[in-house]
């Protein structure tokens, strides 16, 4: 017993000595720094008078605000749907290839769909300026098909230029989940099935779907979570300024840093800090109700 | 019997056949580049010139180069010394992340995986929410402690907020997660400290979760736009990825030698390291 407890404390000591370097600069580069942010969110521009919540209504009632919220808000609405469908089609569909013997070119299309998540961002800037731009290839397309170009940059079909763009870096990603989960349900179910007459439609809604139904909550919220950081696709699509239907979160906030409006931002940093904290705190509720 | 194997067959064929044409969606860039930078200048700007508002017309791209050249790589590597500037920057600011993440957050997440302490559910808890976090969250704090230590302008700015983020730590953890524990018992009975217990055991078999957080972090640094646009004004320390993301194109087969010098390292690591990526995705995602 007494051997027990020192074993216990070692192992204590241990664990404070390994975490230490990780804690001390958690602590010094995000925890004490946040707290900061929440303070500098209540006190006025150069972090000396207290404000109450100013700030808090300053941002809200700020219509570049309102925007970047809507637009935020709009482009996770297509995109998560759109993100989720895809992914799961593409996982079902590799493993379709697959028979109980061989791979059928599964393992190909599988590193292919995730490649785009490798492939960084600056070096296909100037293919996507190609693509898109008002003498690019897509407009020679249209123009062949006697059609009328369209300018994708400066105008709302941005939008849709930032959505496609988002979902050929991204898909890979969700369908990685997608087939993991597809992996963990036990073929005996499918088979059981077979044997009582189930065709693959039937087998599909009343296996596939039911199985697939924690992954399917996961990798809503993890994707939705991702979305937040779409900027770097906007970026990709339009610069550091874009028209102003895929002026996002992100762009607002570099703004306001510019002009160094610390209080503001700090504001609206608590506030999407809060908004997410609720749904991170949903997806550890649903992995911890798992693991029990 | 046969009649079914032969509908199979279809079936797999069409499937195959739609995921083909997808494919060719990653396919054709990747195509794109490694011919562009092979194609010579001239013909560059006759054919994708327009779109840049450098010639009239409109676009068009031949599959393949008339006359395939290294001229434009060999300009791109041997005079252009501001190339090869930005790409030591963003070596010089991946690789210490990488180094600084190994030493930092494989301890502490041996330490919430493998061993027992009170506080260990929370800490973890903590870990998930911070890697959660986007960089509008952190940014702000991130500025304030960088201006606070007069790092802003530095390349440190970049890499300790990189050294110290929580995602690594929460990916070691699960990879550390699959060690045997009796292994462990049996080590700490033998007087072995957690230090050595950690070297000799942990990180053998802990190898593929370090990896996994490795390779995330590498493919997620060398495409870092955000972190150096925010924190780096002084555009001598800008790496690849910003400065490229920001190309005025004054030589097109610059530009595209760049752009296919940029993917190298990506895909690189992505190769080698493709299984990894997906346990490291998979970690983020759904129990062991």
């Amino acid at each position: 017993m007494a051997r027990d407890h020192t074993l216990q404390g070692a192992e204590r000591r241990a664990a404070a000595l390994l975490l230490a370097p990780s804690l001390t600069g958690t602590t010094l580069f995000l925890l004490l720094p946040f707290a900061e942010t929440v303070r500098r969110s209540l006190f006025d521009g150069r972090g000396i008078r207290f404000v109450g919540l100013t700030n808090y209504r300053a941002v809200v009632e700020n219509t570049a605000f309102r925007m970047a919220v809507a637009n935020t808000a709009r482009f996770i609405a297509v995109c998560l749907p759109l993100l989720l469908g895809i992914s799961l089609l593409l996982a079902l569909g590799i493993r379709a290839l697959r028979t109980p013997h061989r791979e059928g070119g599964g393992r190909v299309f599988k590193t292919t769909f995730l490649l785009p998540m490798g492939i960084p961002v600056a070096s296909i800037v100037l293919l996507w300026q190609v693509l898109f731009a008002k003498a690019g290839i897509f407009n020679t397309f249209l123009v062949s098909l006697g059609k009328n170009p369209v300018d994708f940059m400066g105008t709302g079909a941005a939008f849709w230029v930032l959505i496609a763009t988002y979902l050929w870096k991204n898909t890979g990603y969700d369908m990685i989940l997608w087939l993991a989960g597809r992996d963990a349900i036990p073929q005996d179910l499918y088979e059981a099935a077979a044997v009582d007459g189930a065709n693959g439609w039937q087998a599909f809604r009343w296996i596939t779907v039911p199985n697939l139904m924690p992954t399917f909550v996961l990798v809503t919220i993890l994707s939705l979570l991702n979305c937040f950081k779409a900027f770097r696709e906007a970026y990709l699509v339009a610069g550091a300024y874009p028209h102003q239907s895929i002026y996002q979160l992100q762009h607002l906030f570099n703004n306001w840093f510019l002009q160094l409006d610390l209080a503001r931002l700090s504001a609206a940093a608590v506030m999407v800090a809060g908004a997410l904290l609720v749904l991170i705190l949903l997806v550890q509720k649903i992995r911890t109700g798992e693991e029990t | 019997m046969r009649q079914p194997a032969k509908k199979m067959r279809l079936q797999r064929l069409a499937v195959g056949g739609v995921l083909f044409l997808l494919a060719l969606l990653v396919w054709w860039p990747l195509w794109f580049l490694c011919t562009g930078a092979l194609m010579p200048l001239d013909e560059l700007e006759a054919t994708i010139g327009p779109a840049l508002g450098r010639a009239e017309g409109m676009v068009c791209w031949h599959l393949l180069p008339s006359w395939p050249t290294l001229q434009p790589l060999m300009e791109l590597l041997l005079d252009t010394p501001q190339f090869f500037a930005m790409f030591w920057n963003s070596v010089g600011q991946v690789f210490p992340q990488l180094i600084g993440q190994l030493l930092v957050a494989a301890p502490a997440a041996w330490a919430l995986s493998r061993l027992r302490f009170r506080g260990r559910r929370v800490l973890l808890h903590l870990y998930v929410v911070l890697m959660l976090m986007p960089f509008q969250v952190t940014m702000v704090p991130s500025y304030l402690v960088l201006h606070t230590l007069h790092l802003l302008d530095t390349p440190w700015a970049v890499i300790l907020p990189g050294v110290f983020s929580a995602f690594p730590v929460f990916i070691m953890t699960r990879g550390f997660d699959a060690v045997p524990r009796p292994l462990l018992e049996a080590a700490a009975i033998d007087g072995a400290g957690p230090v050595r217990t950690l070297w000799r055991i942990g990180l053998p078999l802990g190898i593929p979760g370090v990896l996994s957080a490795l390779v995330l972090s590498f493919l997620e640094g060398w495409n870092a736009i955000e972190q150096p646009m925010t924190f780096l004004k002084n555009q001598a320390y800008w790496p690849l990825s910003l400065y490229l993301s920001d190309i005025t194109t004054q030589n097109l087969g610059v530009a595209m030698g760049a752009s296919l010098v940029m993917l190298a390292p990506a895909i690189l690591i992505f190769r080698f390291g493709q299984p990894y990526l997906e346990l490291g995705i998979q970690a983020g995602g759904i129990k062991e």
